[in-house]
């Protein structure tokens, strides 16, 4: 197993805006209409830097083999790949130990697994499990479907019309009988950033662990699991610069050697017998099955890409964007923005509506003028409900995006409205 | 938007003038049968309700709430069926099915406001959109009416 210690060292490299776009060929190609690519859809996915494609391609070509299973070359080489992607997640994210990193597909399969094997495992009917309303639906349905099946009570942390949560709420929400609280630690509809310290001092003052979905938030800023102080951390690689396909749960280690496997096959068992069979170690107990090497690899490159740039830095630029984006989209004719009305409490999401036209209408119209942006109830139906609207208009940020699409999106705005007639 | 004749395509002025001017939206009629329609992964929503005497639609209403071509496409769609048979409502619901298909209008007396759709088949994320009144009909017209859904499941 590759530690954290023999990693080679990230150079740091300067937030050059002109140099980061270059490293991604799509974002000079040209939509349907003939007009150039915004791409400000990052919530939903990325796009993928070519130092990105360029390590899958050098896995495949150079050092392709199944991995933990022969004494050849090829097979030690692709293994010693592997491990060392799971060092570099560990570094990223601040753990101390490669093992606590598990590959999964994604964030979702991530928290299905600490439902299926620690859940199912040490919960039982009356138990609670906490939630809240701006949850992406891939941390609700889980519970739902443990709620159904083993009688655990989900609760939910209300939000707030501002698209905040109502932390006053937290203190009763949060009681003896809450074992495990499962909160994102940034709403992709909204961009809310979520105070995790509030949240954190409750669960632990009662007792009960946390799980942070952070599909938003590891892209985004800085994460540190030991800051933090939480308990499992579930994250996707394509929403980092990785390929479709790969995911991480992060867990505290005594947790995980507690936990049962999640699938059972090859690789995740010490001996079969036609009777039983014992359990590998963490984390191999829970990847069973040959596992997405390639893309793990190349995971390792993408967080590669954002440490040498700098999680602050990130951040620092995303900030300075949503916030230009915040102001220029204001002064558009009958644009409201949802959610807190500052940057600073939010991540590179803008979720607005444009009155008298659909969310559809908008996405349709901007894509002629090459503005990607995503349209509908973006996976967290609670948050429209609260909202009561069907369907918001999304604009999401990443690091190769400037103000002048920024400015874009607005003057396409500006066109969709005299399109449908919004008066002035 | 003179430079983009994409954006003309799928939207003809015929259809904003039935999204901003939508005909038999809430009408208050006595249904003999009714529909819900939805389109989950966007959130349309449509209701037909439709009042059948000796098989003849003789009055019908539909309500909801979407996309200017979901809604455009409804409103149509009341227009034509009103005063025709359920057999000749159902058969302009095969033309229009048809007509997302295969991006042609078909021939059709008083299909000429709903041929100015034909641009939609161009756009597959929008034909759901275009063809949600047209289930929903279909839906209310067959025994019992109920709840449809254009998500097939697929993406
Ligand atoms: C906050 C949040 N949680 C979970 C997910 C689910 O991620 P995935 O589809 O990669 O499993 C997403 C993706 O949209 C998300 O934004």
């Amino acid at each position: 197993m590759t530690s954290i210690a023999g990693l080679p060292r990230v150079e740091h490299l300067p937030y050059d805006i002109a140099r980061i776009r270059r490293d991604f060929p799509i974002l000079k190609r040209e939509v349907a209409s003939g007009a150039q690519l915004v791409y400000l859809d990052n919530a939903a996915t990325s796009q993928r830097p070519v130092q990105v494609l360029a390590e899958i391609t050098r896995f495949y070509r150079d050092h392709n083999a199944n991995i933990h299973r022969g004494v050849h070359t090829l097979s030690v080489e692709a293994t010693e790949l592997y491990e060392q992607a799971r060092a570099k997640v560990a570094r990223f994210i601040g753990a101390s130990d490669p093992r606590e990193i598990i590959f999964t597909r994604n964030t979702t399969e991530a928290i299905n697994l600490v439902a299926h094997s620690w859940a199912r495992k040490f919960l039982k009917a009356g138990d609670e499990v906490v939630v809240s309303e701006i949850e992406h639906h891939s941390n609700i349905v889980p519970w739902q479907m443990l709620r159904d099946e083993r009688g655990i009570v989900l609760k939910y942390i209300p939000m707030l019309p501002d698209g905040t949560l109502d932390l006053d709420a937290v203190q009763s929400i949060i009681t003896e009988r809450t074992r495990l609280v499962a909160i994102t630690a940034m709403s992709n509809a909204l961009g809310t950033i979520v105070p995790l310290d509030v949240i954190v001092a409750r669960a632990k003052a009662v007792g009960a662990l946390v799980l942070v979905d952070g599909a938003q938030s590891v892209p985004h800023m800085p994460v540190d699991v030991q800051a933090l102080d939480v308990d499992f951390l579930a994250f996707s690689g394509h929403k980092m610069l990785a390929p479709f396909g790969i995911g991480v749960l992060w867990g505290r280690m005594a947790l995980l050697e507690s936990m049962d496997p999640f699938m059972g096959g090859g690789d995740m068992i010490l001996t079969v017998s036609m009777e039983q069979s014992t359990w590998a170690d963490v984390p191999a107990k829970f990847e069973a099955g040959t596992p997405n090497v390639g893309d793990a690899v190349a995971l390792g490159a993408a967080v590669d890409y954002l440490s040498a740039l700098g999680m602050d830095e990130v951040r620092r630029h995303e900030r300075e964007i949503t916030d230009y984006a915040l102001r220029r989209l204001a002064d558009v004719p009958g644009v409201s923005i949802f959610g807190v009305p500052d940057a600073e409490h939010r991540g590179g999401v803008v979720s607005f509506e444009l009155e008298g036209v659909h969310p559809h209408d908008i996405g349709q119209v901007l894509d002629t003028k090459g503005v990607a942006i995503r349209t509908g109830h973006h996976c967290a139906q609670p948050v429209m409900l609260a909202l009561n609207v069907p369907a918001t208009a999304r604009a999401s940020f990443y690091i190769y995006n400037t103000t002048a699409e920024v400015d874009a999106l607005a003057s396409g705005l500006e066109e969709v409205g005299r399109f449908f007639g919004v008066r002035k | 938007m003179a430079e983009s004749g994409l954006l003309e395509d799928l939207y003809r002025e015929i259809i904003l003038d039935h999204y901003r001017q939508p005909r038999n939206r809430n009408a208050t009629i006595e249904p003999t049968c009714s529909a819900d329609g939805a389109n989950p992964l966007c959130g349309d929503q449509v209701r037909v309700d439709v009042a059948l005497v000796d098989g003849v639609i003789e009055a019908i209403s539909f309500s909801g709430q979407g996309c200017s071509i979901s809604q455009a496409s409804a409103s149509m769609m009341t227009e034509y069926v009103k005063g025709r048979t359920v057999a000749e409502a159902l058969q302009g619901v095969d033309a229009f099915q048809q007509m997302m298909l295969t991006g042609e209008a078909p021939d059709l007396e008083g299909f000429d406001d709903i041929a100015s759709l034909v641009g939609v088949a161009k756009f597959a994320a929008r034909v759901k959109c275009a063809s949600l009144g047209w289930k929903t009909l279909a839906q209310a017209l067959a025994e019992g009416g109920g709840t449809v859904t254009t998500d097939d499941g697929s993406r």
